[in-house]
């Protein structure tokens, strides 16, 4: 059986030009009387894709899924789904399915009959509805809790009925509206990974929203970062992590360090920026601003190296500065490095051996340095 | 000192209240009870025996064995009574099924009202409630007379020929009860449609049922609670109706509670009017309970 | 987002005009110059006129004003103890008979409530007149006190309470100085229902009131019985002006409350 990373690493629909998506979000606009939730976005999404809409709330992810799953209509544009447009067609008839951020189980009903519930509103045979309920519940692991009302489950077994339900139909695509967001951080992590498996094995197209990129970095296939109603950048979570499109990605996908500077020098395969904190940056860039051109640069925490000895790069991509924070957090340590002008730079360094003889300390006077290919330049 | 003050003051909270109630709710229904047993006298109080503690035990046992069943014997052989416990019960049960369906409908769309608007809406309807029922069974004899407003507007709109005769009919006992109780049965099930989780209908058509499908399998389901809390505070009072049947129904209309008090204010017969209460309150008792023990259920959940 | 159907309306509009258009009609006709009810004849306030005239009418004003403050007063006293009984307290012996004496009144036909407690009077040979009247109307207003004030004691946040005594604060120093100020909204509410239902009610009263104790919907009741008058419409138009401000000014008083509150909170907000 092939690990789920080697088909993951060779799924890449997006990348082939001969690849027909399988939702297509055209121009979509939604208003709520002045206010806009949505503002002309379009998207591809293709079959079998994990797809997650990350944003902070009201960027307009929800309301974009309660365009596909038929309880809002756009304003203006179109959602087309397997070749046939959604326009006018209310949610139960579409063959999409969502599981709700609030699970919305029935509570009058069983755990078997909520999920059984979609299959009898297709007036399916009573067998194979008993056939099928049973092979959701062991999808999920809940056979023994068939009889159980939903207020005699814990969270984690709620959440896995509402996705036995959704589930239940076969649906071409499952919404899921934050579908973690009420667990505590042990089991989303775990269920995470369920998710996944689940999705591999079913072959369907997802859909998530959610506020947690940590969440939409493991899962999703891609990610499209939402902002004010717009999709900002869509690509595979290493992308959006290493190369963010623009500050805003940068900035709310994980830590980043930003240094605001001009272009002084461009040649082929490579910038140098002069920093406005006093020093000069070379980064290997496919990509050449203009010289004399203000620009950005990103560079993560973790590519920052701390030391006490003058890098032998310096003073190219090198600064000095004082310790000012120190952050133990167990598998690594964070510091915070204030450079001469003030600014105040995050590093995080792996803990890779249990106890370094002389830590750096509080207050010292330290390096720091990163390699040409560390950062990204923010044209923006 | 303090903390036996407090456990005092914990147990003044529940005494107070419980001696009260106690006394002048609970004890009177077995002081009815008694003289229901008893016989019609022409004295003050007009029964006999009357018990009093300067009789001893044996004088207080002896007057025990005079009392007597024959007013309830009474009751049963005359089909008056059972006639107006029959038609008490009728008119209640299709009283509170019609104020369902008015009032079903309304509390729906109060729940479904823009939020900001919902307040109002519900003050609206509470309103009505604060003003007085004898005022508002009034207001509609002159709307429902022969000559009165109702008719003059139909007969204005050429609907009508002549007059209809609803004053003094049970159809004037009908109105009056729905438009009386309609606040009673608006209130709790509209609580029970605007605390529900939108999203469940949602859900159900998310999964493929559609609007009207969703209300019936799931909206109406789960506001069987308030529905039940409605029917019941508009049945069980509606049984013992008297102003409505005697401001609004006819000479020939039998309601339990116009039996009553025309037992009791008219011929003055005390062990009877006891003893018709005692029945209607035999009758209403498994109806009293099943909305205590709803009522209990709601506010449990409440916390 | 919930849309507001055609339905929706319709139910709404005709739901209230069903409410409200016998009372409106019965207000307009209050002010008709003829004496029939149901012929307009012109505007008029000469029945108002002639009912501060009616003595009889006027005294049992007085006397429903009274039993009416007396009675919700002490009914809201005795309301919110059985409140906290009830809230606080989910275990005691006969804690069952105690929510079935709170809740049976709310429903129980007022012709079993009012005959029973005439029958305790005459039992205990209690004269019949203001005092017998006051009692059994504390005992039935208490019960939609103790319903009010409990809902509101069921979404109250406990720790407020384990904060005051925490800090020193004695069960009863506790309840007086944190409990009952926040309470207090519902307690208020509470009051004014038990006027209202005292100020309205018929039936007990007629059982349990006797000579020189007549109520206004005794009075109201007897002239009922002899036909419609406009003098009558013009009594109940006065009833319910007095209800609707009393809503009406409490409604606005708590908005004003809840307005100042949402600013005060911003202005904090803003510091």
């Amino acid at each position: 059986m092939k690990s789920l990373g080697s088909i993951r690493r060779s799924f890449a629909p997006w990348a082939d030009p001969a690849s027909v998506p399988f939702i297509a979000v055209r121009n979509v606009t939604k208003k709520f009387g002045n206010f806009v939730a949505v503002d002309n976005l379009s998207l591809d999404i293709y079959p079998r894709e994990f797809f997650a809409l990350l944003g902070a709330s009201g960027c307009g992810k929800s309301t974009l899924l309660r365009m596909l799953a038929g309880f809002e209509q756009p304003t203006s544009g179109e959602i087309v789904l397997d070749g046939q447009s959604l326009a006018g067609i209310p949610p139960y008839r579409r063959p999409v399915n969502m599981m709700f951020q609030s699970y919305a189980l029935f509570p009058h009903m069983t755990v078997e009959n909520n999920i059984a519930f979609g299959l009898k509103q297709d007036g399916m045979p009573k067998p194979q509805i008993a056939e099928r309920v049973d092979q959701m519940l062991k999808l999920v692991k809940l056979d023994k809790f068939a009889k159980r009302k939903p207020h005699q489950l814990s969270g984690g077994q709620r959440q896995r009925v509402a996705l036995a339900r959704s589930l239940a139909k076969r649906p071409k695509v499952l919404l899921l509206d934050e579908p973690l967001g009420a667990l505590d951080k042990k089991l989303r992590e775990e269920t995470q990974f369920e998710l996944m498996d689940l999705q591999q094995q079913l072959g369907l197209t997802f859909v998530v929203v959610t506020h947690d990129q940590e969440e939409a970095m493991t899962m999703a296939d891609r990610i499209a970062v939402m902002a004010h109603g717009k999709v900002i950048q869509v690509a595979t979570p290493p992308e959006i992590y290493e190369a963010p499109n623009s500050r805003f990605v940068a900035d709310f996908i994980g830590d980043v360090n930003i240094f605001d500077g001009t272009v002084s020098a461009a040649g082929p395969g490579a910038v140098e920026i002069a920093t406005e904190a006093g020093f000069k940056v070379r980064l290997a860039s496919a990509e050449a601003p203009a010289v004399g051109t203000k620009a950005g640069l990103a560079v993560r925490p973790e590519k920052i190296r701390v030391s006490r000895d003058k890098p032998s790069c310096a003073p190219l991509n090198a600064a000095e500065g004082e310790i000012w924070d120190i952050g133990y957090l167990g598998d690594m340590t964070i510091f915070h490095v204030r450079l001469k002008d003030g600014k105040v730079i995050k590093a995080s360094s792996l803990n890779a051996v249990r106890a370094v003889e002389d830590p750096l300390g509080y207050d010292q006077q330290v390096w720091i340095s990163f390699d040409e290919n560390a950062g990204v330049v923010l044209k923006d | 000192m303090s903390k036996f003050g407090s456990a005092i003051f914990n147990r003044l909270v529940i005494i107070i209240p419980y001696v009260w109630l106690t006394v002048f709710f609970l004890a009177p229904f077995f002081i009815v009870l008694r003289i229901s047993l008893s016989e019609t006298a022409i004295a003050m109080p007009p029964y006999l025996p009357v018990f009093n503690l300067a009789d001893g035990i044996s004088g207080i046992v002896e007057k025990i064995g005079q009392l007597s069943t024959a007013n309830y014997e009474f009751l049963a052989s005359d089909a008056l009574y059972t006639n107006a416990y029959l038609s008490s019960l009728r008119i209640a049960v299709v009283s509170t099924i019609v104020t369902l369906m008015i009032a079903y409908p309304i509390a729906y769309s109060m729940a479904k009202a823009p939020t900001s608007i919902r307040p109002t809406l519900l003050m609206l309807v509470i309103l009505p409630f604060w003003t007085s029922f004898l005022i508002r069974v009034y207001a509609w004899i002159a709307i429902l007379k022969p000559e009165g407003l109702l008719n003059q507007f139909l007969l204005t709109l050429g609907v009508i020929d002549e007059p209809l005769i609803i004053l003094n009919t049970n159809w004037a006992i009908y109105i009056g009860i729905v438009y009386s109780y309609l606040p009673f049965m608006v209130l709790p099930i509209y609580s029970s449609l605007e605390k529900m989780d939108h999203s469940l209908t949602e859900a159900a058509q998310d999964l493929g049922c559609t609007p009207i499908c969703a209300f019936w399998r799931v909206t109406f389901p789960l506001s069987l609670p308030g529905v039940i809390a409605g029917c019941m505070l508009v049945f069980i009072p509606a049984v013992g109706e008297f102003v409505i049947p005697d401001l609004l129904g006819g000479s020939e209309t039998l309601m339990i509670g116009k039996t009553l008090w025309n037992e009791f204010n008219s011929n003055r017969d005390w062990p009877i009017s006891a003893a018709v209460a005692t029945i209607l309150l035999l009758i209403l008792v498994v109806p009293i309970m099943f909305f205590q023990h709803a009522q209990a259920k709601a506010d449990g959940e409440g916390k | 987002m919930v849309t507001w159907s055609r339905f929706n309306i319709a139910s709404i509009v005709f739901g209230f005009a069903f409410l409200y258009l016998p009372i409106v009609l019965l207000v307009i006709f209050s002010f008709n110059e003829s004496k029939l009810v149901t012929v307009w004849a012109g505007f008029s306030t000469k029945w108002y006129v002639q009912l501060l005239h009616n003595q009889a009418l006027l005294d049992a004003a007085w006397v429903t004003v009274r039993v009416g403050l007396i009675s919700a007063t002490v009914a809201t006293v005795l309301g919110t103890l059985a409140a906290l009984a009830m809230t606080r307290y989910t275990r005691f012996r006969g804690r069952m008979l105690f929510s079935g004496m709170i809740y049976a009144p709310l429903v129980m036909p007022e012709v079993i409530t009012g005959l029973s407690m005439l029958l305790l009077f005459v039992a205990v040979g209690l004269d019949r007149g203001f005092w017998t009247l006051t009692l059994a109307h504390i005992t039935f207003t208490m019960c939609f006190v103790a319903v009010v004030v409990q809902s509101r004691l069921l979404s109250f946040d406990r720790s407020i309470e384990e904060a005051a005594m925490d800090l020193g604060a004695t069960p009863v120093a506790t309840f007086l100085q944190v409990t009952l100020p926040v309470i207090a909204p519902a307690v208020f509410s509470g009051w004014v229902l038990a006027f209202t239902l005292s100020l309205d009610d018929l039936v007990i009263s007629n059982f349990t009131s006797g000579p020189g104790a007549t109520t206004l919907p005794m009075k109201i009741y007897s002239q009922v019985r002899l036909g419609v008058t406009p003098e009558i419409n013009a009594v109940c138009t006065i009833l319910i002006g007095i209800v609707a401000m009393g809503v009406l000014v409490a409604s606005v008083v708590s908005r004003r409350r809840e307005i100042q509150r949402v600013k005060d909170e911003q202005a904090a907000f803003a510091l």
